[in-house]
C-alpha cells in the first residue's frame, strides 16, 4: 500500500483495443510523430509496424499467477524482464510502451507494475489506452468478454473510426462506455489522430493526479460527460436524459456477466471500519473488481486520502490537505461484475464515522 | 590496506570477472571493459544492450548476451567470436558449462552449444528464466514457470523435472550436484534434490533474490535480496531444512550482490547503496572494501581465482577493482 521513490520511473503506457480496433494505427502515430522522445515498445508481433528508430521488443505474453493463493494475482513474466532488461540499456527512455494483443486481459499487465518491487523502482504505469472500434464495439461488448475488459480498464478511450458511423450510433457507443466506465477520457477520433499528450504522461495512476483526471469526482452530477473530445464540440450533452443520478445508469439490458460501475459517496469515514473493509471486499470480490478508485474523507484528518486499485490489489496515500470551506466528501467508484450494489452501498454506509 | 582502483564505466554493470587474471566488465551499453593497468579498454561486442554475461569455466573467455540477439564470446585480448545470432530476438540469458559448452534463452526456447560445435534447440511451454550447467556430466537446469527442466542435451532424452508452482527466474547446481536451488517471483528461494526431487522451501526475504553464490565445496549458499547476506547451509544431511541461515553483514539497506570468497568461508557483499564489504562466515567479522553510500547498487561482484581481487560493479556505470593485498 505503500509507493514513493527517489529514482526517475519510467511512465508505461498500456495499449488496448479489440482486434482491428486501430491499435497498430496509433502506435505507428505515435512512433513517426516528431516529438523528439525515444520510447521503447513491447509489441505481441512485430506485425505491421512500420517504425524501426525506436525499440521495439517482440515479446510472448506470459501470464505468471502469483503464489499467493489469489488466483487474480497475475503478472506479465515477460514484462518484467522486458523492464529489467531495458533498464540495463544505456541513455534510459521516456517512455514504454506496451500493446497488448486483441484478446488480453489489462489487468495482469497492470499488476505487473504494482506487483514487481524492481519494476516498480524503475517504472510506473502511466494509463491504460483502449482504443475501440466505433462501428464494431458495442457488437464486440456483447460478444467478447476481452472487449469489455478493456473497455473497463481504460483510462484514456479512443474511440475510433468515428466516420464510419452516425452521430446517433456513436452517441450510443459512448452511452454504453459510460455505463461500464463512467470515469474515462473518451476521445473520438478518426484513424487514431490524436495529439499525443492525450493519450501519453496521463498520471491515471499517479494518486495525486486521480483527480486532476477525473473531474466527475469533484463535480456535480451532472457533469457526468465532462470528457474532452478533440473536436469543438465538448461538454455537451449527447445522452443528458440519464444521468441526473451517477448511481443508476444501466441502460443497457445487462446480462449477469456485464461490467459495470458503482459509485458510492457519503461523508466522512471511520478508517478503522473502512479499512478492514476494503481490504476484505478486495480480497473476497478481488476476482469481479477491475478497478477502484477513491477520494475519501477520514473524521478528523485534515488530509484528503485517495485510493486505487486493481482486482485485489489496492494503495492509497494521503493526498493534500482539505481546503477551507471544502466539503469532506468521500466517493467510491468500483468497476467490475457481479457487484452487488445494494450490499456495497450499505456496507459503505456502515464505514461512515459516527 | 585494501586499495581500490575505479573505472566510470557509463553502463549499467551486468557481470564483472577475471579473463586470465585481467579484471573484466559487461556492460549494459553492449561493451565489454578489459582492465590493463591503470586504464579500461572497452570493446564494443553487442549492437544494442547486453543482457547478460558468464565467463567460461576454464576463466580464458567471457560469453555475452544481448537484445541484438547475438551470443558471442570475448577473450581478454579482446578478441570477438560471434557464437549465435538469432534475428530480432532478445536473449537475456547466458551460461557456460563444463569442456566449453554454452547455453543461452530467448522466449520459449533454450539453446545449448556443445563443445563439438553441435547445437541444440530445447522448447519450453512457457518462457525460459535461467539457465545452470551441472558441475559434472553434460546436464542443463532451465528455470522455468512452475519449476525447472532438466536436460541432457548431448542426448534425445526428454527433460526430467523437478515442479514447484509459480515463476522461477534463476537457477544454481550446488558445486557437489545434488542440489538444485532457484530464485523466484515471490522474494523466495525452491531448492530440491537433485536425487529424489525433496522439496526445501526458504523464505522470508523482503526482495526478489538477484545474487546466488556458493561458499567454498558448497557448505553453504549466499544470497541477496535481504538487509544481510543470507547464507543457507547445506553441509547438513538434509541440506538446510530445519536450519537457521547466517545473516551476515546486516545493515539498514538491502543486499544487492554476493560472491563467495574461493578459498575462505568469506562472501563478498555489495549493498544498494554502493557499499562493499567481505565478511567472515565463522564469526561475522567484517571488513569494508567500499564505503557506504559510494554509489548506485551494486550489481556484480567477482573474485579472481586466488582470492586476492575483486572486482564489482554497480547499476550507476561504476566499475572497480579491490586488491585485497593493498
Amino acid at each position: 500500500m505503500s509507493q514513493t521513490s527517489s529514482e526517475a520511473q519510467i511512465p508505461v503506457t498500456v495499449l488496448t483495443g479489440y482486434l482491428g480496433a486501430g491499435k497498430t494505427t496509433l502506435l505507428n502515430r505515435i512512433l513517426s510523430e516528431n516529438h523528439g522522445k525515444r520510447y521503447a515498445v513491447v509489441v505481441n508481433e512485430f506485425g505491421e509496424i512500420g517504425i524501426d528508430n525506436d525499440l521495439i521488443v517482440e515479446s510472448d505474453e506470459e501470464i505468471y499467477e502469483m503464489n499467493n493463493g489469489c488466483v487474480c494475482c497475475t503478472v506479465r513474466g515477460d514484462l518484467i524482464r522486458v523492464v529489467e532488461g531495458l533498464m540495463k540499456r544505456p541513455g534510459g527512455f521516456d517512455g514504454i510502451l506496451v500493446e497488448t494483443t486483441g484478446l488480453a486481459d489489462p489487468a495482469p499487465v497492470a499488476q505487473t507494475f504494482f506487483m514487481d518491487d524492481e519494476v516498480r523502482r524503475r517504472s510506473k504505469l502511466d494509463a491504460v489506452v483502449t482504443v475501440a472500434d466505433a462501428k464494431h464495439l458495442l457488437q464486440r461488448l456483447d460478444d467478447a468478454p476481452e472487449a469489455e475488459e478493456q473497455v473497463a480498464f481504460a483510462d484514456v478511450v479512443l474511440l475510433n473510426k468515428t466516420d464510419l458511423v452516425s452521430a446517433e450510433q456513436l452517441a450510443a457507443v459512448e452511452r454504453r462506455i459510460r455505463d461500464i466506465n463512467p470515469h474515462a477520457t473518451i476521445h473520438r477520433t478518426e484513424r487514431c489522430a490524436i495529439p499525443l499528450d492525450r493519450v501519453l504522461d496521463r498520471g491515471a495512476f499517479d494518486l495525486d493526479r486521480i483527480l486532476s483526471l477525473d473531474p466527475e469526482f469533484l463535480e456535480d452530477d451532472h457533469h457526468h460527460h465532462d470528457h474532452d473530445h478533440d473536436h469543438d464540440h465538448h461538454h455537451h450533452d449527447h445522452d443528458h436524459d440519464h444521468h441526473h443520478d451517477h448511481d443508476h445508469h444501466h441502460h443497457h439490458p445487462r446480462h449477469d456477466e456485464s461490467v459495470f460501475s458503482v459509485s458510492l459517496r457519503g461523508g466522512e469515514l471511520d478508517p478503522n471500519r473502512f479499512f478492514p473493509w476494503i481490504q476484505q471486499l478486495t480480497q473476497l470480490e478481488g476476482p469481479n473488481i477491475l478497478r477502484l478508485k477513491g477520494i475519501l474523507a477520514f473524521k478528523g484528518d485534515p488530509e484528503r486520502y485517495v485510493l486505487q486499485g486493481v482486482h485485489m490489489i489496492i494503495e492509497g496515500n494521503h493526498q493534500r490537505e482539505w481546503r477551507p470551506g471544502e466539503t469532506h466528501e468521500s466517493r467510491l467508484v468500483f468497476i467490475g461484475r457481479k457487484l452487488d450494489e445494494v450490499a456495497l452501498r450499505k456496507s459503505f454506509e456502515a464505514c461512515m464515522a459516527a | 590496506m585494501p586499495t581500490i582502483q575505479t573505472f566510470p564505466l557509463g553502463g549499467y554493470v551486468v557481470a564483472a570477472t577475471f579473463l586470465d587474471g585481467r579484471p573484466v566488465f559487461a556492460t549494459g551499453d553492449g561493451r565489454v571493459a578489459i582492465v590493463d593497468g591503470p586504464a579500461a579498454e572497452t570493446v564494443p561486442v553487442h549492437d544494442g544492450g547486453l543482457l547478460a554475461a558468464a565467463a567460461t569455466w576454464d576463466g580464458k573467455r567471457l560469453a555475452t548476451a544481448g537484445d541484438d540477439g547475438k551470443v558471442a564470446l570475448i577473450d581478454a585480448a579482446g578478441h570477438v567470436e560471434e557464437v549465435a545470432r538469432l534475428p530480432k530476438k532478445w536473449i537475456d540469458t547466458v551460461a557456460t558449462g563444463p569442456d566449453g559448452a554454452l547455453a543461452w534463452g530467448s522466449g520459449r526456447q533454450a539453446y545449448v552449444r556443445l563443445a563439438n560445435g553441435r547445437e541444440k534447440v530445447l522448447e519450453h511451454e512457457r518462457a525460459v528464466g535461467g539457465l545452470a550447467f551441472a558441475p559434472k556430466g553434460l546436464r542443463l537446469a532451465v528455470a522455468r514457470y512452475n519449476g525447472v527442466s532438466l536436460w541432457f542435451p548431448a542426448t534425445d532424452a526428454a527433460a526430467a523435472t523437478l515442479e514447484w508452482k509459480g515463476s522461477h527466474i534463476g537457477v544454481t547446481f550446488s558445486p557437489d550436484g545434488k542440489y538444485v536451488v532457484t530464485t523466484m517471483q515471490e522474494n523466495a528461494l525452491h531448492g530440491w534434490t537433485v536425487a529424489d526431487g525433496k522439496h526445501m522451501r526458504m523464505s522470508g526475504y523482503p526482495g526478489k533474490v538477484r545474487s546466488m553464490s556458493w561458499s567454498p565445496k558448497g557448505r553453504y549458499l549466499a544470497t541477496s535480496g535481504s538487509e544481510a547476506a543470507v547464507c543457507w547451509p547445506f553441509h547438513y544431511k538434509d541440506g538446510p531444512m530445519g536450519r537457521q541461515p547466517l545473516q551476515l553483514g546486516p545493515r539498514a539497506g538491502i543486499v544487492s550482490a554476493v560472491a563467495c570468497h574461493p578459498t575462505e568461508e568469506v562472501v563478498a557483499i555489495g549493498y544498494r547503496d554502493g557499499e562493499v564489504a567481505a565478511v567472515r562466515f565463522a564469526d561475522g567479522n567484517e571488513a569494508g572494501l567500499r564505503a557506504p553510500g559510494s554509489g548506485g547498487p551494486i550489481t556484480a561482484l567477482a573474485w579472481d581465482r586466488r582470492g586476492e581481487r575483486l572486482a564489482f560493479g554497480g547499476e550507476d556505470g561504476t566499475a572497480g577493482v579491490i586488491d585485497l593485498a593493498g
